[in-house]
């Protein structure tokens, strides 16, 4: 049973404080990303957790048991760094075996450990080489063999795919996903890629500026992220946003669109600045969109752009003089300029108070 | 098809003067060292002949009278040999040991002062060995360590550590600090991470640091034909002295032993030749 647990974990560097209380209890084989935007404590957070760091205040804890002070080699955990961080003047079998053989492992458990993790990632053929002699997604390969050699009570990613290019980077997220179902250990990941987060966690941690935004699912925090940087850090393209105000219970937006949202429900107040924000699988030309039930409101809009897909093409268009983005189904060419009928579909927005960002109505 | 000419003979010119300027400046360096070796085996009035008798005749005369009065009040060669052996093999070990602990220190750990503290040891370089000799000459007399190896050890290890120190800085900080963080973490201890994953990967740097080190003291003067007195602790190049009397040069025979000093470091350059180069091309190590 490992569970991690952090307690209002604070780090500091002299003045500057790079974590800012954080609290989360990860369960016992859940795979969890903290995700942010450069500069967040993402890193900070993790090598706390690996004892790479000192706690500057709060408690982590590994398997019930507080860590705080106990060094790396003693908190049962395997990490894997974003530069690999493979061991250049030892062949690859040597580079898996270092752990058992520090740990005065027998020989011959070594060896059946180092084949069944090769075996696994696919090394058979790289045993015998340096680690110069890989290619990058070998050395990543070989990163990740070194950690499960040990069968960790935790595994610890440090954005081990950003080095990779977009179609390798695509593949080794499939194989740490299968590393997962078949380990069954728990996994703390750190990237600054949502598409990775969302792939890949069974929950997801937003950080921004040393603290926790918001934890969930990746599709609570699709659905339902508490404020307008979750609602743009998640998803791509980013959620629209645009500028509005509450009018005699309705949203008027800044261009003059009032939209019929029935305000009473929520906590809107009359006057209040808000921002209007929807995705772009809710601006869908007429004609081209997936039927949904719930309200509708139609809108004529000029494309200015357009970039397909393939299954679906994004419309770049204008609304209340913020640029917004659409998506057409089953597509057909546009010109740019083209006027389109839209349909936004209400039920699906998000309302933010203008000033503080937080989400207001659901 | 013209132009192809000329562009050709352009470079087989450019070609040429290279080679040209190399062999010059390979000139400049080698032919001293040469002009040393040559003398060594000639005999002394072709050594001292003017005009300069250029095809020289062999005699191994000066190497069998430095050997041969070894023993029986000639020069000591064997003792100085040993001395200056034992001196810099020493010294060069110290000096390592402390240098790499202390290049460790700067190039991984924060401490207060740190950047003065590197700069003051560099300064510490640029004081002229010579302006030591006589102020280092009266604390040892006091303290009664003239004349030892342990004196001149003493005094080599302080003139070696500095450089020490910076030279593997330098090779230590290129080693990401992801590599002991690694091994930490795989089940080490910060001693076991450096000795198991830091030391052997920047061995080749802390190889040359060691030749570098060795060098000096083998060749070092200045300081040592103050320090020493006796055949008990002289070294080769104070040794050297030994050849020239009131009136005479014994240019042979002070050319066997210069020769004599040049083959261990020759040797020893050699085979540290390997990690020499690797070491100062040292960035081709990734993670
Ligand atoms: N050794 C250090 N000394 C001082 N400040 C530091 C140190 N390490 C990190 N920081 C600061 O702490 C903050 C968080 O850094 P951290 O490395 O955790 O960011 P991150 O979320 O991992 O970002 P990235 O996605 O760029 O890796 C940053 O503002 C950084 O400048
Ligand atoms: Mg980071």
């Amino acid at each position: 049973m490992t569970e991690v647990t952090l307690s209002n974990v604070v780090k500091k560097y002299g003045a500057l404080q790079a974590v800012h209380g954080i609290d989360l209890d990860i369960q016992d084989g859940e795979f969890v990303v903290l995700v942010g935007p450069s500069g967040c404590g993402k890193s900070t957070t993790l090598r706390m957790i690996a004892g790479l760091e000192d706690i500057s205040g709060g408690e982590v804890s590994i398997g019930g048991r507080v860590v705080n002070d106990l060094p790396p080699r003693e908190r049962n955990i395997s990490m894997v760094f974003q530069n690999y961080a493979l061991y250049p003047h030892m062949t690859v079998r040597e580079n898996l075996g270092f752990s058992l053989k520090i740990a005065k492992r027998p020989g011959a458990e070594i060896t059946e450990a180092v084949n069944e993790a090769a075996q696994i990632l696919g090394l058979d053929e790289l045993m015998d080489r340096k680690p110069a002699a890989l290619s990058g997604g070998q050395r990543q390969r070989v990163a990740m063999g070194r950690a499960i050699v040990r069968h960790p009570d935790v595994f610890l990613f440090d954005e081990p795919l950003s080095n990779l290019d977009a179609k390798l980077r695509t593949q080794m997220r499939v194989e740490i996903k299968k590393l997962h179902q078949k380990v069954e250990s728990t996994i703390i990941y750190v990237t600054h890629d949502q598409i990775e987060a969302m792939t890949l966690a069974d929950r997801i941690v937003l950080m921004r500026d040393g603290h926790i935004v918001q934890v969930g699912t990746p599709l609570e925090l699709f659905n339902a992220p508490v404020d307008t940087f979750v609602a743009t850090f998640i998803g791509s393209p980013p959620m629209n946003l645009v500028d509005g105000v509450v009018e005699d219970g309705q949203i008027v937006l800044d261009g003059g669109v009032t939209l019929p949202v029935p305000t009473t429900a929520g906590r809107l107040s009359e006057g209040q600045a808000i921002k209007f924000g929807f995705r772009a699988d809710n601006l869908m030309p007429a004609g081209h969109a997936v039927d949904e039930d719930g309200a509708v409101y139609e809108l004529d809009l000029a494309v200015t752009l357009t970039e397909p897909l393939g299954t679906e093409t994004l419309l770049f268009t204008n609304m209340a003089g913020v640029e917004v983005q659409g998506k057409m189904f089953n597509p057909r060419p546009v010109r740019p300029g083209e006027k389109m009928n839209f349909r936004l579909m209400l039920d699906k927005c998000h309302v933010f108070d203008a000033q503080s960002g937080h989400a207001i109505r659901r | 098809m013209d132009r192809n000419q000329a562009h050709r003979n352009r470079r087989r010119l450019l070609k040429t003067a290279h080679f040209i300027g190399l062999f010059l400046t390979m000139l400049v360096i080698c032919v001293p060292g040469l002009w040393i070796v040559l003398n060594s085996f000639r005999p002394t009035v072709e050594i001292m002949a003017k005009p300069p008798v250029w095809v020289p005749s062999f005699t191994l005369d000066h190497y069998r009278a430095m050997f041969a009065g070894a023993g029986e009040g000639g020069v000591p060669v064997f003792s100085y040999f040993r001395n200056s052996l034992i001196v810099s093999v020493t010294s060069t070990f110290i000096a390592i040991l402390i240098g790499m602990s202390g290049g460790y220190a700067f190039a991984r750990y924060r401490f207060w002062g740190k950047n003065s503290y590197f700069v003051g040891l560099m300064l510490f370089r640029a004081v002229p060995g010579v302006a030591l000799s006589l102020p280092l000459f009266i604390v040892f007399a006091k303290v009664g360590i003239i004349d030892t190896h342990f004196g001149l050890i003493l005094a080599y290890v302080a003139m070696n550590v500095p450089f020490t120190i910076w030279l593997t800085d330098g090779f230590f900080r290129q080693i990401p600090k992801e590599l002991h963080e690694a091994a930490e973490i795989d089940g080490c201890t910060r001693w076991q991470a450096f000795w198991k994953v830091e030391f052997p990967v920047a061995r080749s740097g802390v190889a040359s640091a060691g030749i570098f080190a060795f060098l000096t003291s083998w060749n070092e003067f200045a300081l040592a034909s103050q320090l020493t007195r006796s055949v008990g602790s002289k070294t080769m190049p104070v040794g050297l002295l030994d050849f020239t009397a009131e009136f005479t040069i014994n240019w042979g025979g002070m050319c066997a032993l210069a020769v004599l000093m040049i083959v261990p470091a020759l040797i020893l350059t050699f085979i540290v030749q390997k990690h020499l180069i690797a070491g100062l091309t040292f960035g081709g190590v990734k993670g």
